[in-house]
């Protein structure tokens, strides 16, 4: 009778479990469908074409490996490249600075935080092409602002910063800066004030002046968000495309010929999908590759520690 | 200078003790001046660009071009506005994004919401796996699919439509299901108990119980999107070909080829396609702030 009457309930329990598993899958559904349509199906789809000719028109022709060949020959890929990873080098650690020092300056009980905060943040969310035309009017060698201050103030002819290729990605850097300090300042902030006040109080007794506490408390608690900026900063500058577009055409002299940008000419200017496929799976798996060398040394300077993991939630 | 205020034991010390006090009430002081001008002479950076567009906004076409410029326009030229606006259909433009705009938003959030509460309650198998592919496609940068994409919309049928840059946001965004998953689990889950017992289903649960408990990580949501699907440019570019289906972005990047020099009125349609995101975020800006430090502390956690 207590046999029978066992697995009764215990089928009951596995059948709750099962309603539940189906319950989630219904609900993460979309998800999982998107993802099968909007990324996993194009992956595929690109890992296929980088292997074809197409020019849209008629099907697709297998050429091989001959895309990849043709990329590794091909000057002006490589110049992306060094203009892409030259960019992000100065741009992500010069955007990374100016971010913290200025949380730090909102963190020393700065009167109006909500007002300052604020300042800083809007230029996140201006439209990436009106800040461009912005930028470029600023930029103007002849009547451009910039070029007017500097005549003013100096009585010489302002350099030509768009147009010089020595001087194209410094002036677009100052530009990313001033469109994304405050979204990373808010982030850093936001860390600064997870920290607890114990830690500082302690190291003041120990006779810490605050240029140590820096270094040896607020620095090394900040490393993970250091680092997260570094992963998301890397990425971005791989995206970035709406100056190349609009402001400099990837010139002068091919000085700011970012990827993305070749990708567009290459894929929707001149329809070289598959050569276009194959030169998004390349550099697919460079990110993939800094990625990776960034989490692995991530391990040798980035500190966890649960106080800020707690503060943060 | 009096120092009747303080309670003299012993004179010497107590005098060597104000001369001290008074040096780093000094260095408090020049501190903190320091701190105002550094914080000022960054808001001044902020500021130029915006009000240098304003002014040029204002000018006539030959002040524009006057040496020395000119920050005060003189005369005004308020018909700028109404000139650029109507130079090109903007009026389009601006339909055309704010639908994509509100329907993103709508099919984001919503979309998001279910998948992240699928995420944060339920027990199933392969979910750690697919929570992690989550994250992964956050590493993923988009612009490199955009070729199998346009390919994928050709074959639908739907370039030159507002589908393409509507219809991925209603199967929710990996960073958006990320932090509404994260705040999800926040909410204490005797709540769901309690509603259960009440005999509310799941979806009743997550309707009446987490969304109204949610509205900051909601809200934070939907501004990201607005934001997003506001400033995006590359993905309307690509899908949008005729002029009558063009966003703002792509409308303004136009507009800048139409002439060879008219600042003046370049600056008057770049400074409305600012006003708007402005102003949601003027009246939103708690949502922002909230949103961008829920990031960084997803980000602190790696």
């Amino acid at each position: 009778m207590t046999a029978s009457t066992v697995p009764r309930p215990s089928r009951l329990r596995l059948n709750a479990f099962q309603k539940e598993a189906l319950s989630g899958f219904l609900f993460i559904s979309p998800w999982l469908l998107g993802f099968l349509i909007f990324v996993l199906g194009p992956m595929v789809a690109l890992i296929y074409l980088s292997f074809t000719r197409w020019d849209l028109v008629g099907s697709p022709r297998w050429v091989g490996v001959r895309n990849y060949v043709r990329l590794f020959e091909d000057p002006l890929f490589r110049q992306s490249l060094k203009v892409t990873i030259g960019y992000g080098l100065g741009r992500v650690p010069l955007g990374i600075i100016v971010a913290l020092s200025v949380a730090l300056l909102l963190n020393q009980k700065v009167k109006f935080v909500g007002f300052w905060r604020v300042i800083y943040y809007m230029p996140v969310v201006l439209p990436s092409v009106a800040v461009a035309l912005v930028w470029m009017w600023i930029y103007n060698p002849r009547y451009g602002v910039l070029n007017g201050f500097i005549r003013q103030l100096l009585g010489v002819e302002g350099p030509r910063w768009l147009d010089d290729p020595l001087l194209v990605l410094p002036s677009l850097m100052v530009m990313a800066v001033w469109v994304s300090a405050g979204r990373n300042m808010i982030i850093y902030l936001s860390g600064l004030q997870g920290i607890s006040q114990e830690l500082y109080d302690a190291s003041a007794i120990d006779g810490a002046n605050s240029w140590h506490r820096f270094w040896k408390i607020t620095l090394p608690l900040l490393t993970p968000i250091i680092f997260f900026n570094l992963v998301t900063g890397m990425i971005d500058t791989f995206k970035l495309f709406t100056q190349a577009y609009v402001m400099t055409e990837g010139g002068p002299r091919n000085a700011s010929l970012f990827f993305t940008y070749y990708l567009y000419q290459n894929a929707f200017q001149r329809f070289r999908m598959g050569y276009a496929s194959a030169m998004a799976l390349v550099v697919f798996v460079i990110i993939m590759l800094l990625t990776l060398l960034i989490f692995r040394s991530s391990r040798a300077w980035v500190y966890y520690e649960s106080e800020i993991a707690g503060g943060g939630n | 200078m009096t120092n009747s205020s303080m309670v003299v034991r012993d004179a010497s010390s107590a005098t060597a003790e104000y001369a001290g006090l008074q040096q780093q009430r000094l260095l408090y002081i020049l501190g903190r001046l320091m701190l105002y001008l550094v914080l000022i002479a960054g808001a001044l950076f902020i500021f130029i660009p915006l009000a240098w567009t304003l002014s040029t906004s204002l000018k006539t076409e030959a002040q524009t071009l006057a040496y020395p410029p000119s920050w005060i326009p003189n005369p005004i030229q308020w018909r700028n506005y109404p000139d650029a606006l109507t130079a090109r259909p903007f009026d389009r433009y601006y339909l055309n994004t704010f639908v994509i705009t509100i329907l993103s938003v709508v099919g984001q959030v919503f979309s998001s919401a279910l998948v992240a509460y699928g995420f944060a309650r339920f027990r199933f198998p392969g979910r750690n796996v697919l929570f992690m592919i989550v994250l992964s496609t956050l590493m993923i940068p988009f612009h490199l699919l955009i070729i199998p994409r346009f390919i994928l919309f050709k074959l639908l049928g739907w370039l030159d439509t507002l589908l393409p840059l509507i219809v991925p946001n209603f199967f929710g965004g990996a960073f958006s299901i990320f932090l509404l998953r994260q705040y999800f689990q926040t909410i204490p889950l005797d709540l769901d108990e309690a509603a259960k017992i009440d005999g509310a289903t799941s979806l009743q649960i997550f309707w009446y119980v987490l969304l109204p408990l949610a509205k900051p990580a909601l809200g934070a949501v939907a501004v990201f999107e607005f934001m997003s699907s506001w400033q995006d440019f590359l993905g309307p570019l690509i899908y949008l070909s005729s002029d009558r289906n063009y966003t703002v972005s792509v409308g303004l990047a136009a507009f800048r080829n139409d002439y060879f020099t008219a600042w003046h009125l370049y600056m008057a349609a770049a400074a409305v396609a600012m006003i708007v995101p402005l102003i949601v975020f003027f009246l939103a800006q708690r949502y922002f702030i909230s949103g961008v430090a829920l990031t960084g502390a997803g980000g602190s956690k790696g």
